[in-house]
């Protein structure tokens, strides 16, 4: 049944993440471009809206994305959200449809993030040394970062899990190592991710400590990386063939968020409270539940940060994230797959693409072409992101039943 | 709006970062407390990010408090001396960013729930013979 006021995924690609030298970003953009337009089996003529995200480039991916493929004189969003800005560009997407504005649209998140190394260190210059002279909002007169807590964001993350473990006990080193290895294994089965090499936990706990408790591959990868996706009204899918109909993904529920004042968020982001919220709001939009999932893709940028959105995503009661991953249910073969994409820590993280990733993962495996990590029989799933600042992102998708 | 003198009362020594306040006594932080709710900001706010409310006072912080989370950051930025303890203070109903010093940085020493105390430390002296004041958090 599709009425002609739900939104669907007509089309919907993702690049290999990885080392992509040869690929510039808007090479990258269109190359996931192509590959979505040709899965929804139409062309830029039928994209009435395209809404596109870049952080790394130097702005307007959108008419350079378009210059490359195809320029129809459309209206072009260039979104900018932090980690969530794929999400985002998707969202305006949806928006226009919605609004009834556009019957079609594209959306687009690509990122040349291979070696970027350490990201969001250091901070501005300031006078260390020759004169001390106050600079910036805190009046500083040398830099913050490293003197006053830590910028980076490896830090930033591990205080996030280290705080959940102080409110509820049992969040250990250990346990976020094991987390780690559950994405990593995870990865072997997807050949688009950046990294597909199962490790051990000793491997993970001794490997290079970056920000206490997360070693490097407890990390996300930097590296490069596209994805796109065209959305679809119900009424203009009608009119389409039943083939496109049958692997047309349905969009339950599209949610973009911000965080809310809480008591401590100026000294430490609050990546809790609005993905909560996102997740409520989602959930009451589809008119499901958590255990009406089958697989969820949420936003481990670190180990530390997977293990808070398991409680924040309402998968496990409040308090009882540390319960739910020992149970085994995050694992590709338990109660509720967490991630089996080898998530951020290991398919890779290139910024403005993964809010577009998240949801192909998804879609792969409602269509049921997900291949040797098909999540059998699965009918509904969540995309989850966060961007720092912050930004959060949540669509519940279900397979068609056409 | 209020605003925290950046000049400590003598001008031999600046603070760090301007809530830091350097008296004749024992130094301690400050905030922009919003009159009308209470949430407090370590800069300055046009209208307060949680009822909107535009006036606000300068308080004090407590400058003991308990440790509610941390990292030991073991890779940073160049120039960034690791490792480091970097943590969030839970100082009488405020929270507060700060590293912890005297400590060693590994987590036989450092626990959440700990409870520690605001000490300063000296970043060196500049060319006109000014000496800049750091701050952090000590076990108490």
């Amino acid at each position: 049944m599709i009425n002609d006021d739900d939104i669907w995924i007509l089309g919907i690609n993702m690049t290999k993440f990885g080392k992509r030298p040869d690929l510039d970003t808007v090479d990258l953009a269109a190359e996931a471009t192509m590959a979505a337009l040709a899965d929804g089996g139409v062309t830029m003529a039928d994209m009435d809206v395209l809404a596109a995200g870049n952080l790394m480039g130097r702005g307007g991916i959108g008419q350079q994305l378009q210059k490359q493929v195809g320029q129809t004189g459309i209206p072009v969003f260039n979104v900018s959200n932090a980690c969530a800005t794929g999400a985002t560009a998707l969202r305006t997407a949806i928006m226009a449809i919605k609004a009834g504005e556009a019957d079609m649209g594209l959306a687009v998140g690509v990122e040349k993030l291979a070696g970027a190394g350490l990201l969001g260190g250091g901070g501005e210059a300031k006078s260390d040394g020759h004169h001390w002279e106050p600079n910036g909002r805190y009046g500083a007169v040398a830099t913050t970062d490293g003197r006053i807590g830590t910028d980076t964001m490896p830090g930033v993350f591990a205080q996030v899990g280290m705080e959940y473990g102080h409110k509820y006990g049992g969040a250990d080193f250990d346990l976020f190592a094991r987390i780690s290895e559950k994405n990593h294994a995870h990865s072997t089965l997807n050949p688009l991710a950046a990294y597909s090499k199962r490790f051990t936990l000793d491997e993970i706990k001794d490997d290079i400590m970056i920000a206490y408790p997360n070693t490097r591959p407890m990390c996300s990868a930097n590296c490069d990386g596209a994805a796109a996706a065209v959305v679809i009204s119900g009424e203009k899918l009608k009119s389409l063939s039943i083939e496109q109909q049958r692997r047309a993904v349905k969009i339950k529920a599209s949610v973009l968020t911000s965080d809310p004042w809480q008591e401590a968020c100026q000294v430490l982001p609050d990546v809790n409270t609005l993905t909560k919220n996102a997740a409520a709001t989602a959930y009451e939009a589809a008119g499901v539940g958590p255990e009406d999932l089958d697989l969820v893709e949420l936003h481990d940028c670190f180990a530390t940060a997977e293990l808070v959105h398991y409680d924040n995503l309402g998968l496990c009661g409040e308090g009882n994230a540390v319960d739910f991953f020992e149970s085994g249910a995050p694992w590709r073969d338990g109660a509720l797959p967490v991630n089996v994409s080898g998530g951020l820590q290991s398919k890779g993280h290139p910024i403005s693409a993964t809010g577009i990733a998240n949801i192909w993962e998804v879609c792969h495996h409602l269509r049921d072409e997900a291949g040797d990590r098909q999540i059998q029989g699965a009918t509904m799933g969540l995309a989850h992101v966060i961007g720092l600042g912050s930004a959060c992102g949540v669509h519940i998708l279900e397979k068609s039943a056409a | 709006m209020a605003s925290v003198e950046v000049m400590s009362d003598t001008a031999t020594r600046v603070p760090l970062v301007d809530y830091l306040v350097l008296d004749d006594g024992d130094p301690y932080l400050v905030a922009h407390e919003c009159t009308s709710c209470g949430a407090r900001f370590f800069d300055r706010r046009n209208a307060c990010a949680s009822c909107f409310s535009t006036e606000f006072q300068i308080v004090k912080i407590p400058r003991e408090g308990v440790l509610t989370t941390f990292t030991i950051v073991a890779f940073a930025a160049p120039g960034v001396e690791v490792p480091f303890v970097a943590g969030v203070i839970d100082c009488g109903g405020t929270s507060v960013r700060g590293n912890l010093r005297n400590v060693p940085a590994d987590d036989d020493h450092v626990r959440t729930g700990m409870n520690v105390r605001l000490t300063t430390y000296s970043l060196g002296t500049d060319d006109d013979g000014v000496e800049a004041i750091g701050f952090g958090f000590e076990p108490a």
